[in-house]
């Protein structure tokens, strides 16, 4: 039979920085902040008694319009044990998180996809551009306040008619 | 054939240079072979041997310049239009563009952001075939009304312009 989750060694590793999730009842879930993510996802690799190897998503939320706007939920996989976590960290805006691309390589593209859909900027990744939209693309489509249908141009006649002065589009690049 | 064998002497057919133009444009009919979306699962069937495109002439070809017809076989995406564009551009002339099913006619249900709304918006449509998917039947009959307008076409001779008797209301 498998070991039991030890949720409460990460908490009591990263006391105050760290909380869990308590409203997650599917699987463990902990909240850290923007600040220690990098700290935390470290540490759940390395440590011999979690060894998450295997980084499975990465996935950017939208609360608007809820302060802090923007949530990272990133979901981990330990292969030696078959554990699952999975890491909430909430983002103001305009939305910077720090890149794992250095803990786990995968989180290269999970990254761009974040970036296109969110404008969530990573800081320290080694190429981050869009990866669904085309390069020209204006706005961030999953963002709560972008029309479904796009704003309006030659190829797009049904589009919404872009507002005149600059949403928070542009301020990333 | 038995009963034709070695009846007839050496014969002499009249036409018209248009006509048998036409005719071979229309018998000859090449798709690309590419295929955006599920309605290119109902395009390869159309191809295959239970519909069986080939015996109206139509083959598919592996290159855009061999080819005389594009079938716009599903939802184009914006980020695929210029690709689809460019494989317009490569098409040696005469060429002519099948918009099938919803999407590929107008963005279908996708009215969204990321879907161009009607392949018009960015290559001349000779022929929609509506559906979704369009079974092959639906195909095959969009290639025969196809071949109608080709064989209407005046390639040698001059193109008389349509007179219309109508007044314009301004």
């Amino acid at each position: 039979m498998a070991k039991k989750f030890p949720l409460a060694r990460i908490i009591k590793q990263h006391l105050g920085k760290v909380t869990v999730d308590e409203k997650v009842t599917d699987m463990a879930c902990v909240k850290v902040g923007p600040d220690d993510l990098v700290e935390l996802c470290l540490y759940l690799r390395d440590d011999e008694a979690f060894k998450f190897d295997f980084m499975a998503d990465i996935c950017g939320v939208d609360f608007y319009p809820d302060s802090p706007r923007y949530e990272l939920v990133y979901h981990l996989y330990s292969i030696s044990f078959g554990w699952r976590l999975r890491i909430k960290c909430r983002l103001d805006d305009p939305p910077v998180a720090p890149t794992i691309t250095a803990i786990w390589t995968t989180a290269n593209w999970h990254e761009r996809e974040a970036y296109d859909m969110y404008g969530i900027v990573f800081e320290g990744h080694p190429d981050l551009r869009r990866i669904y939209m085309w390069e020209e693309f204006d706005g961030w489509p999953m963002r709560k306040d972008f029309p479904l249908r796009g704003y309006k141009d030659k190829y797009n006649p049904f589009g919404t008619e872009k507002p005149a002065e600059k949403s928070n589009d542009k301020e990333a690049s | 054939m038995g009963a034709l064998n070695n009846r007839f002497q050496d014969n002499v057919f009249f036409t018209t240079a248009d006509s048998i133009i036409n005719w071979s444009r229309k018998s000859s009919l090449w798709p690309e072979t590419f295929g955006i979306a599920c309605c290119a699962i109902e395009m390869i069937s159309a191809g295959c041997a239970r519909y069986d495109l080939d015996r109206f002439g139509v083959v598919f070809r592996p290159s855009p310049r061999q080819s005389d017809v594009m079938i716009i076989a599903g939802t184009v995406t914006r980020k695929m239009a210029p690709i689809v564009r460019r494989l317009y551009d490569q098409m040696p002339e005469p060429r002519y563009v099948i918009a099938m099913g919803t999407c590929a006619i107008s963005g279908g249900v996708y009215n969204t952001y990321a879907v161009v709304q009607g392949s018009e918006l960015f290559v001349p449509v000779d022929i929609h075939v509506a559906g979704c998917p369009p079974r092959p039947e639906a195909l095959l009959h969009g290639f025969v009304l196809l071949q109608e307008k080709i064989t209407g076409t005046k390639v040698l001779r001059k193109e008389i312009p349509a007179v219309s008797t109508m007044k314009e209301v301004v």
